[in-house]
């Protein structure tokens, strides 16, 4: 077994991992797999199937204030925050990697200029950044909100790579490749970065659930995914009108939010401990 | 007997906390031959890793190898060497076997896919052909069951068997020398005779030159045909191997053979050598072993060159000189 693999068997056993492991498969797949089956969460007012309708049969999570099923919402919700969750953190965990790997293997001016930017960028809080930029650019295209959390979340992840870099190039097996004449992007790419991927695996799953936050934040702000288009944090935003009146419309977004980022945590924590064990 | 690596006036400088520079290694010189052992013999901290590392070019930033060094490879003057030329003398001219099989080989790769690398690193060979080539390897350090043992990963092979991949990697690219630091000092005796065994046998059936590194006066006899001691940065006495143990001259080398455990012979207490080797930082002035030395005499203040003690035994001492009167 590699020991990338022996990584995931040994997160699987541990207990709450597994629990966060299925359940973030159970809401992805959800996600994926389940609007054709649910009625259209675009649907116009329907007044006669009755608005705020409470949660019961025929409309699990209940109806919003448009007469539309929230339980369609919720999930065709996590297809796109979700989306932008993962797509932005695979952005984040590639500039990472590759900014991390480069400052520690290099070393010298490149690794003082590198380290020095993002420290300024570390020291600029990363929602007063996006406000910023959201507050200027009114109804932001998806992909362009993908680009932006994803090129604004790599600081922290490079940081940890090139550290671990620093520790890995002075390995006698980064020594020996050195010794036996290997190509200096061999060394980078078939040797360190190999060698960090369980740290980037623990970085992308505990920063997928940061995203996750971060959009329906912005989304609560108004600034995210806009409506119609549904989105946990959007979801939310809208049901703060009849929170009193018809709760559901707000609490199960808000659920949703809560038991995503929840499981992301308990799963990245697993990995965590299973990466730490095998390097003991 | 034709030589394949010459080393001569080896220097070494590192900077201390005030950019002074100072030599772990000074004026180091010896050569190889093709099919025969040089060991090189010394406590830790005298030197003998950098030496190593420098043929390779491999020597740790800060540190650098000062002007007036000379390390030729046959017609290469390694030393002249940059970028991908530099390269290709890794691995396929000199092969290198680390100190610890335990850390020196990666632990996400397959024993396989890590012999190969050195193949491929070097000749223009498919991977099939790599993967042939890296059996083959294993065959001939002696791996029972080699088509299986590709497959593993490091740590799922015993330290013995590392050490063995380590030699087969070494191996990969077909060098005529092989550098062994300490190759058997993380192993078990009885695995240590057994990697000495495989060493043997290639420098015999490919005609290698091996330049063994060692604290270990035991496992150069019998084994190397030439033993160079170092202590403080400098080799203090060269001979052949029967020479060194049938009159080890230097009082160093003496101070060695005294402080090892004899089989044979008068049961009595070991005398260890007093004191203990000084940092590179403050070799000392005039003979490097003089603070230690229980045969210091006046001249001792003044740094002794190699001076011949008797056919191709020289050492570092002016007590040669004595004893020619």
């Amino acid at each position: 077994m590699t020991p990338a693999l022996e990584t995931l068997h040994r997160a699987w056993q541990n207990p709450r991992g597994r629990a966060g492991a299925l359940v973030l498969v159970a809401v992805a797949a959800a996600a994926l797999l389940a609007p054709p089956l649910l009625p259209d969460p675009l649907a116009q007012p329907d007044l006669l199937n009755g608005v705020n309708l409470p949660p019961g049969l025929g409309h699990p999570f209940g109806t919003d204030q448009l007469s539309r099923d929230v339980f369609a919402r919720v999930v065709s919700g996590g297809r796109i925050s979700l989306a932008v969750a993962v797509l932005a953190m695979a952005l984040s965990i590639t500039l990472g990697a590759a900014i991390g790997l480069i400052a520690g293997y290099w070393g010298g001016a490149t690794d003082i200029v590198l380290m020095r930017l993002v420290d300024g960028a570390l020291a600029v809080p990363r929602l007063f950044l996006l406000l910023l930029v959201l507050a200027v650019w009114e109804r932001v295209p998806i992909g362009v909100l993908i680009l932006l959390i994803g090129t604004t979340g790599w600081f922290a992840t490079s940081r940890l790579v090139r550290g671990e870099v620093l520790r890995l190039r002075e390995e006698a097996y980064i020594h020996a490749a050195e010794a036996l004449g290997a190509p200096r992007r061999r060394i980078i790419f078939r040797h360190l970065l190999p060698n960090t991927l369980g740290l980037l695996l623990v970085a992308a799953t505990l920063g997928v659930g940061e995203v996750i936050l971060l959009e329906a934040g912005l989304s609560f702000l108004g600034l995210g995914i806009h409506p119609p288009t549904p989105s946990w944090g959007g979801m939310i935003l809208e049901a703060k009108e009849v929170l009193v009146t018809a709760p559901w419309v707000g609490v199960f977004p808000g659920l949703a939010i809560v038991v995503t980022v929840l499981s992301a945590d308990l799963l990245g924590d697993a990995l965590r401990d299973s990466i730490d064990l095998w390097r003991a | 007997m034709s030589k394949v690596l010459e080393v001569e006036n080896l220097r070494i400088s590192f900077p201390d906390e005030e950019r002074r520079r100072f030599y772990p290694v000074d004026g180091v010189s010896f050569t190889l031959e093709r099919g025969r052992t040089l060991a090189l013999v010394g406590e830790s901290g005298c030197g003998k890793s950098l030496t190593s590392l420098a043929l390779l070019r491999l020597v740790p930033a800060p540190g650098r190898i000062e002007a007036g060094s000379n390390i030729r490879l046959g017609e290469t003057d390694v030393l002249s060497l940059e970028g991908d030329a530099l390269r290709h003398i890794r691995g396929r001219r000199i092969g290198m076997i680390f100190q610890d099989p335990m850390t020196s080989l990666n632990p996400v790769f397959t024993v396989g896919d890590q012999i190969a690398e050195g193949v491929r690193a070097h000749f223009d060979v498919s991977r099939a052909e790599a993967r042939q080539r890296a059996l083959r390897l294993l065959q001939e350090v002696g791996i029972p069951d080699p088509a299986e043992r590709l497959k593993a990963y490091p740590h799922q092979l015993s330290g013995g068997m590392r050490q063995r991949v380590m030699i087969a990697i070494a191996l990969s690219a077909e060098p005529e020398i092989l550098v062994a630091d300490e190759p058997t000092t993380a192993l078990d005796v009885t695995v240590q005779a057994q990697i000495l065994e495989v060493l043997d046998h290639l420098r015999a059936t490919r005609g290698m030159a091996i330049l063994l590194i060692t604290h270990d006066l035991g496992i150069v006899a019998g084994r190397a045909d030439r033993v160079a001691v170092m202590y403080a940065g400098q080799i203090v006495e060269q001979a052949p191997t029967d020479r060194l143990f049938a009159t080890p001259s230097h009082p160093y080398t003496q101070g060695l053979f005294a402080s090892v455990p004899r089989i044979t012979g008068p049961v009595g207490r070991l005398t260890p050598i007093g004191g203990s080797v000084p940092p590179a930082t403050a070799w000392p002035q005039g003979c490097r072993f003089r603070p230690r030395c229980p045969k210091a005499f006046d001249k001792s203040e003044l740094p002794p060159p190699l001076l011949p003690v008797g056919p191709e035994h020289r050492m570092r001492c002016w007590l040669a000189e004595e004893r020619d009167r």
